[in-house]
């Protein structure tokens, strides 16, 4: 029974802060699903978001303003960042790309991560910034049936909350209007989308708002959780295995991708560990992905690649 | 012949049948030392079928390229609906009732063939990010009410058994027909159709021409069609332009484009 409550702690913990992997996943997967570009600037974006946010809060609360009113002040000056962010790259990063080569425009966000680092920085400051916008005290559940309980954190319930009404907004946003099938045609091909009358900038503009968005708030969370900081950008390499195993191109897939690495890791760690010598929290998600990409390179759910010959 | 009709310089009256539509003047396009178009003039009056043939890199896809914005000539004008137009993007010559397909068929794969369809409601759905953004209510309504029409087009086309399948995984003779529903979604009025029939069989190519006959007479559409099959050319086409080394070289009904000396030596080549 001991460990069975073990067993069930380490799973809730480890799916639950796999979902915040999957936010992290999430801003990836829509600008490759919309555009064709794996966009590495996306943990820079992170960064970014949350220092703007973070910086804001600091600046209004010490001005008297009220805590509620600072958070939502906060977050619309931290929106309208990415935004003005957004429509940059769109204008002088991507724009003059179009019709290239998707490699060629992974580069160019590689040269964007290191504009949006140094200019985030700069501007907000490269300090620790605490965040405390969710609880981080933990509940403690079912101490009758098991000795000492199980412990959920607090937060990680708010992140699973806030990623779940996302994925399911985003969802339809994608499948039922207008501007979702728009983005799914540029996707496919530019030539044929810009024929039927989609402007190409715009929709690139409006992705690029979109990650930024996700990227607030996977920062909400993860700065409350770490601190508001430039490791956060490492986040980025964390989201790279919960890709390849869910799928570049499948937003459920970064969902199920990030519990199954939360999950897996934490409960490797934890039994499989001790036997060959623990700390292997830190490389078995990319080994899960290596599995993966063997045995099913688009990914859980990616879109099978056809190729006509 | 009156080719060298001139434009009504009317904007907002839609021109009615027989008069220009759509004229090329001196259209010049070459890049860099390779000169696709020169001096092409030429014109498409409103409600015919237009066919632009020549041999292999004569330029017709180019002319289509300038036609629909993808392409900027370094000469000449461009005349659409009386208005002269200057460089201008794809997306607004889809604004201004300009739809198109491709030779090498440009759908998009990963979607089914109800969304490829939809795609082409795009310019003529009205509700703005905020609303699609909350979805319920206007949005929604909108997106029942184009659903609609594009149901239409499938129940025309005979597609109705493919609609919720992925593109990619059709036969090229279905992708160029969702291809054709996705222009048709556009409601165009000038219709550019880049070998519709290429690399189909018998019966397709029935099938097709008589959706394209339909389409012209029923849709309300102008269409201007680039075709290899000469037997299909001479039985849909109006009239007929033929290029040649990017040059106009003849121009004029079918008949007498067949019987035009210099469109046969084009085609089967000159002794020297």
């Amino acid at each position: 029974m001991v460990l069975f409550g073990q067993f069930l702690e380490i799973l809730i913990g480890g799916l639950l802060s796999g979902v915040l992997y999957s936010l992290v996943a999430l801003g990836f997967v829509l600008i490759f699903k919309a555009s064709g570009v794996f966009n590495f600037a996306q943990g820079a974006m992170v960064l970014l978001a949350g220092l703007a946010l973070v910086r804001c809060l600091d600046f209004l609360v010490h001005r008297g303003v009220a805590t509620w009113a600072a958070i939502v002040l906060g977050l619309l000056f931290a929106g309208a960042i990415m935004a003005i962010t957004a429509w940059l790259i769109e204008r002088y990063v991507l724009g003059p790309l179009v019709n290239q080569d998707g490699l060629t425009l992974f580069m160019s966000t590689i040269g964007a991560t290191f504009i949006l680092e140094g200019a985030a920085q700069m501007i907000f400051g490269s300090d620790v910034y605490p965040l405390r916008l969710f609880p981080t005290d933990a509940w403690f559940l079912f101490e009758g049936v098991f000795p000492g309980g199980i412990l959920v954190n607090k937060l990680d319930v708010w992140g699973g909350l806030i990623a779940g009404i996302l994925v399911a907004g985003l969802a339809i946003f994608f499948q039922n209007t207008k501007t979702g099938r728009a983005l799914r045609a540029v996707a496919d091909d530019h030539a044929a989308a810009q024929s039927v009358g989609i402007p190409i900038s715009w929709i690139w503009f409006v992705v690029w708002l979109v990650a930024g968005l996700v990227a607030l708030v996977a920062a909400t969370v993860w700065g409350t959780k770490l601190g508001v900081q430039f490791s956060i950008t490492f986040l980025a390499l964390k989201a790279l295995p919960v890709l390849i195993i869910g799928g570049f191109t499948s937003v459920p897939g970064a969902i199920v991708g990030g519990l199954i690495v939360g999950a897996g890791e934490k409960l490797a760690e934890v039994f499989l560990g001790p036997h060959i010598g623990g700390g292997i929290e830190y490389w078995f998600a990319y080994v899960l992905a290596l599995a993966v990409l063997l045995v099913r390179p688009q990914g859980l759910f990616g879109e099978r690649i056809i190729e006509r010959v | 012949m009156k080719a060298d009709v001139e434009p009504k310089p009317v904007a907002n009256k839609a021109p009615e049948a027989g008069e220009v539509l759509l004229s090329a003047e001196n259209v010049s396009l070459s890049f860099g030392g390779v000169r696709a178009l020169r001096d092409v003039s030429f014109d498409i009056r409103k409600g015919e079928i237009r066919a632009i043939i020549g041999p292999n890199g004569a330029g017709k896809t180019s002319m289509l390229n300038v036609i629909n914005g993808f392409y900027h000539p370094q000469n000449g004008t461009i005349t659409f609906k009386g208005k002269r137009r200057h460089d201008m993007r794809p997306y607004i010559a889809a604004s201004q009732g300009i739809a198109r397909t491709f030779q090498n068929v440009a759908l998009f794969k990963g979607m089914s063939t109800l969304d490829n369809i939809m795609t082409g409601r795009t310019l003529k759905m009205r509700q703005g990010m905020l609303s699609q953004a909350i979805y319920w209510g206007f949005s929604q309504r909108e997106e029942i009410r184009h659903r609609e029409e594009v149901e239409r087009i499938i129940d025309f086309l005979e597609i109705a058994h493919i609609r919720k399948m992925p593109v990619g995984k059709l036969p090229y003779g279905l992708q160029k027909r969702v291809e054709l529903g996705r222009a048709l979604a556009m409601e165009p009025e000038l219709l550019l159709l880049d070998e519709p029939m290429a690399g189909m069989n018998l019966e397709e190519k029935q099938d097709m021409s008589r959706f394209i006959l339909t389409v012209k007479d029923s849709f309300d559409t102008t269409i201007a069609l680039i075709e290899h099959d000469m037997g299909v050319v001479m039985d849909l086409s109006d009239r007929v332009v033929v290029l040649d080394y990017g040059q106009k070289i003849a121009d004029g009904t079918p008949a007498e484009v067949q019987s035009n000396q210099k469109v046969i030596d084009a085609y089967l080549g000159v002794a020297h």
